[in-house]
């Protein structure tokens, strides 16, 4: 840790935002694969209006947890193949700082547009209107702690020819706890119960993946630039 | 040093001093890249004996990190390898040096390939370290570049820099060129 790896950091989030933003056709594509998914569940169990109901919570944060796989595996694969990740490692910065940088900024791309989105999305899953204020904040969070996992999972995949399986294999024990919580909070808001501890267990999960994050992913990114 | 189940060099003691200019010469597959890689610190697995390096350098790779979608000027001012000024006038300056100032402001993905390269190559005028590491640094360059960059090369260790780096082509350096010929430290 340098004096100024935080200005670095800050300047690398800056960078990986711009080019998202020039790429703005994958977060909109993203977003379009939640909208099929979201369409298939009605013409899949039926257009009855209480089950879908009764699911839409689980529905949300199951197609919410397969959306973050199906990205978050290429998260550093751009990087390694342009020779960003190893100029990162010769930077002499911290290596999991730098790339929380690139992860904060998947996050900002996917997981908050996906946040914007998700009234859309409950209210085709005809889900209780007043649990959408609980469903956008647990999503805030949710989708923090996914991508914090998608980052470890992508460091550690990196650098493995078709490691999107191997990915998913990694990942989907780990975002269990995502789900749990994520589900009961909304479940809960839309029967009239208090979520609140739901969503202070998904903020301390997303606190502990802050913390720890960094360390995961620079250790799984020292690995695969090993060749 | 070993890569894999393959021992691949031995033996070698390297001392750069400030102010040379080191090539490593050998056939396809003998090392070249992995030597450097060792050096930089990016390869620590089956490397054995001891590496001193100081604190800061510059590496580059086959792959100079640069960002197709990002212009040269944005791509030199958060270069991921930090270590360079990046106040917009420097990188100005630097981009001019090596004969990009026409395209500052077009995307990268839309310059040649060995514009491509002058990009990445234009952070040598930028660098803040002494020890300089690159991977065949000629490549895609025209003749007019490879003068440019063989000049820069030996005005930095005029200053007191150093430099390594693998090449197939014998520049012209003259006798301050240092070469370590890798294929006679290979390993049986």
């Amino acid at each position: 840790m340098r004096p100024d790896s935080l200005g670095f950091c800050r300047q690398l989030f800056v960078r990986h935002l711009r080019c998202g933003v020039r790429r703005v056709e994958e977060v909109f594509n993203s977003l379009v694969f939640f909208l099929m998914v979201v369409t298939l569940f009605p013409l899949g169990i039926g257009p009855d209006s209480n089950t879908l109901r009764e699911l839409s919570p689980g529905i949300f944060w199951v197609v919410a947890l397969l959306s973050a796989l199906s990205v978050s595996g290429r998260l550093f694969s751009a990087d390694f193949e342009d020779g960003s990740l190893e100029q990162l490692a010769v930077s002499g910065h911290p290596l999991g700082l730098c790339a929380m940088a690139e992860v904060l900024a998947h996050w900002v791309l996917s997981g908050l547009t996906l946040v914007v989105a998700a009234p859309v999305f409950a209210l085709m899953l005809n889900m209780v209107p007043a649990a959408i204020p609980t469903l956008m904040l647990s999503l805030v969070l949710g989708t923090l702690c996914l991508s914090l996992l998608g980052g470890i999972g992508a460091a550690l995949t990196v650098g493995v020819r078709r490691g999107a399986l191997l990915l998913s294999l990694v990942m989907i024990p780990l975002t269990v706890p995502v789900l749990i919580f994520g589900t009961s909070a909304v479940g809960e808001a839309a029967i009239g119960y208090d979520p609140s501890r739901w969503i202070a267990l998904m903020g301390a999960f997303a606190a502990m993946g802050l913390l720890l994050a960094p360390l995961a992913i620079g250790a799984g990114l020292r690995i695969s630039l090993e060749q | 040093m070993t890569r894999g189940y393959r021992a691949l060099l031995a033996g070698i003691d390297l001392d750069i001093k400030p102010g040379e200019l080191w090539q490593l010469t050998g056939p396809n597959g003998s090392g070249k890249t992995s030597l450097l890689r060792a050096i930089a610190g990016l390869i620590r697995v089956g490397v054995s004996g001891t590496i001193d390096r100081p604190e800061t350098l510059l590496f580059q790779g086959h792959a100079p990190g640069i960002k197709g979608l990002l212009t040269p000027l944005e791509n030199l001012q958060s270069h991921p390898g930090g270590l360079i000024e990046v106040e917009s006038d420097r990188v100005r300056e630097a981009l001019a040096a090596v004969g990009l100032l026409r395209f500052l402001d077009t995307p990268v993905m839309r310059l040649s390939a060995g514009q491509q390269r002058r990009v990445g190559l234009a952070r040598l005028w930028l660098s803040r370290s002494s020890l300089w590491l690159l991977d065949e640094p000629f490549t895609a360059i025209d003749r007019q570049g490879t003068t440019l960059l063989e000049d820069k090369l030996r005005s930095h260790c005029e200053r007191g820099g150093a430099v390594v780096f693998t090449s197939h082509q014998d520049g012209k350096f003259g006798a301050n060129l240092n070469q370590l010929e890798l294929a006679d430290y290979a390993a049986r």
